[in-house]
């Protein structure tokens, strides 16, 4: 049975949704160097398109559609094939599937280009269209089947993933590592200092983030109910907690607050909340920002000790970000907050910690191996480094023929 | 005729400007570089990564004038550069063998 109320907030939460990938655009553009702006914004914006096509006709059936041996959803709702206005029961009982498959889109187009940047500055676009497609029919779509969809192994054992933690953030760094590792760093990165172009224009991809990010969690309840209004609050509480955290640390250790770090820190704490979201009380979501906050900040720290180019830290933010709220969230769940949800060790069900510990795993590993693969084998095929030379150039005239900044 | 170029502090721009102005300076050029002296850099940090910047914004303003004003032009533009700090500056002059204004096709002093 449809109702009105529910449709609408799941509907305004796809398009909120929706508005993270140009935040995204915005928040890693700033960071990058002034000749490679566009390309990476590009990276982001292109996979609305791109994702969005694969989603209809063939992603949301094999992430949602009728289930197979709990590992895939079967190619019966391919092209949208009996997904109408009619609820599907399984899914949300209360909205036409048609919404949440267009909400569920939004969540598929986030995740890949979340992952670019861990490659920012050095890959031609060919490469990246088809590492990102192959990627998110090869990891995206079997993952979300596992943890979300009907039948999905995880799901049956009882995993808690209230917004993505395992499916987008954990799957997004874990790409983003195996990234690093096959593509190498940017030339020059041990020589040069590589500064963020436009700060501000990621401090205005911050805040549209985090305005999308209640549409991520809070929408993710499905219904505009008490959960949604739960899942509301502790998202603006994580993320304020991980912006406080980190910059504390930052002026602590390093003299000064900057704006970076406060950006990095709302983001560390609401990717960090996102699989807790609507299963944890306040204070629980203000505990989980904290721990984002700090654990994050100390990982980028190390990533530049290590001489990684995980160039704007996907890993360091995104993967750590699900890593720990997966597992936070099998510490401080609680049924009394949410009692479709499961408790966690605290309220004295410590098996839950070892479910979520084990998808953190499996999910992982998975996704990490068949991100190498995807990686290994698009570098072979079609190439997936820009040369020395366009590199100097910039992706935004070797790769697209423009400028960003010109007279 | 001599050129004088002046590197000064950005917001003390203004100031040497009016002093040249008031002297009878009728035109100059500004233009934004980077550089170092004694001065030295500054540290940045972005997201943990502490940066070393050796190069710091100045402004160079470059003015041409007839011989007898030099002297004058480079008093005024210290005085009104000075602030005591590592950092105010530096001055140089040079001899300029020609001058010509496009439009009407003068040259030398007339053209300045």
């Amino acid at each position: 049975m449809v109702q009105a109320g529910d449709t609408a907030f799941v509907l305004v939460s796809a398009a909120l949704v929706l508005l993270m990938t140009p935040g995204l655009a915005l928040f890693y553009g700033g960071m990058v160097r002034r000749k490679n702006v566009l390309g990476t914004l590009m990276q982001s914006f292109i996979m609305i398109s791109l994702v969005s096509l694969e989603w209809v006709y063939l992603g949301y059936s094999m992430s949602f559609g009728p289930d197979v041996r709990g590992l895939i959803g079967s190619l019966a709702w391919a092209g949208l094939c009996g997904v109408g206005p009619a609820p599907n029961p399984d899914y949300a009982a209360t909205i036409p599937h048609l919404v949440f498959m267009i909400y569920q889109c939004m969540f598929a187009v986030i995740t890949p280009a979340l992952i670019a940047g861990a490659f920012a500055e050095r890959v031609r676009f060919p490469g990246f269209l088809a590492f990102s497609l192959l990627w998110t029919v090869l990891v995206y779509n079997p993952v979300c089947h596992w943890v979300w969809g009907a039948g999905g192994w995880l799901k049956q054992l009882g995993v808690l993933d209230f917004a993505g933690g395992l499916v987008v953030h954990l799957t997004c760094g874990a790409a983003a590592l195996a990234s690093v590792l096959v593509i190498g760093p940017r030339k020059d990165h041990e020589k040069r200092q590589f500064f963020p172009h436009n700060l501000p224009m990621t401090l205005l991809g911050t805040g549209l983030l985090w305005f999308g990010w209640f549409g991520f969690n809070a929408g993710s309840a499905l219904a505009a109910d008490a959960i949604a209004a739960q899942a509301f609050v502790a998202t603006h509480l994580g993320g304020m907690a991980g912006m406080a955290m980190w910059t504390a640390m930052e002026w602590f250790y390093q003299g000064k607050p900057t704006t970076l770090g406060a950006a990095s820190g709302a983001v560390a704490g609401l990717a960090t909340i996102t699989p807790a979201a609507g299963f944890v009380g306040p204070n629980s979501a203000v505990i989980i920002g904290l721990a984002a906050g700090c654990c994050c900040y100390l990982a980028v720290l190390t990533k530049s000790r290590l001489r990684f180019d995980d160039s704007l830290d996907v890993v360091g933010i995104h993967g750590l970000g699900g890593v720990l709220g997966t597992l936070l969230a099998g510490v401080l769940a609680s049924k009394a907050v949410n009692p479709a949800g499961a408790d966690g060790l605290i309220a004295g069900n410590a098996g839950q910690l070892g479910i979520q510990a084990l998808a953190v795993g499996v999910v992982g590993l998975y996704a990490f191996a068949v991100s190498w693969l995807i990686l290994k084998a698009v570098q072979a095929v079609l190439g997936l480094r820009l040369s020395p030379e366009a590199e100097t150039v910039g992706l935004d005239v070797s790769e697209h023929n423009e400028a960003a900044y010109t007279e | 005729m001599k050129k004088i170029e002046i590197i000064t502090r950005p917001h003390k721009l203004d100031d040497v400007k009016e002093a040249l102005r008031a002297i009878g300076v009728k035109g100059m050029t500004a233009t934004e570089v980077k550089g170092f002296g004694r001065q030295g850099g500054h540290k940045e940090v972005y997201r943990g990564a502490e940066y070393r910047v050796d190069f710091v914004g100045k402004v160079k303003l470059e003015v041409v004038v007839e011989d007898a004003l030099a002297a004058e032009v480079v008093k005024a533009a210290a005085k009104a550069a000075h602030t005591g700090q590592v950092g105010d500056g530096k001055i140089f002059v040079s001899p300029v063998d020609e001058v010509l204004r496009i439009r009407t096709g003068e040259t030398g002093e007339a053209a300045i």
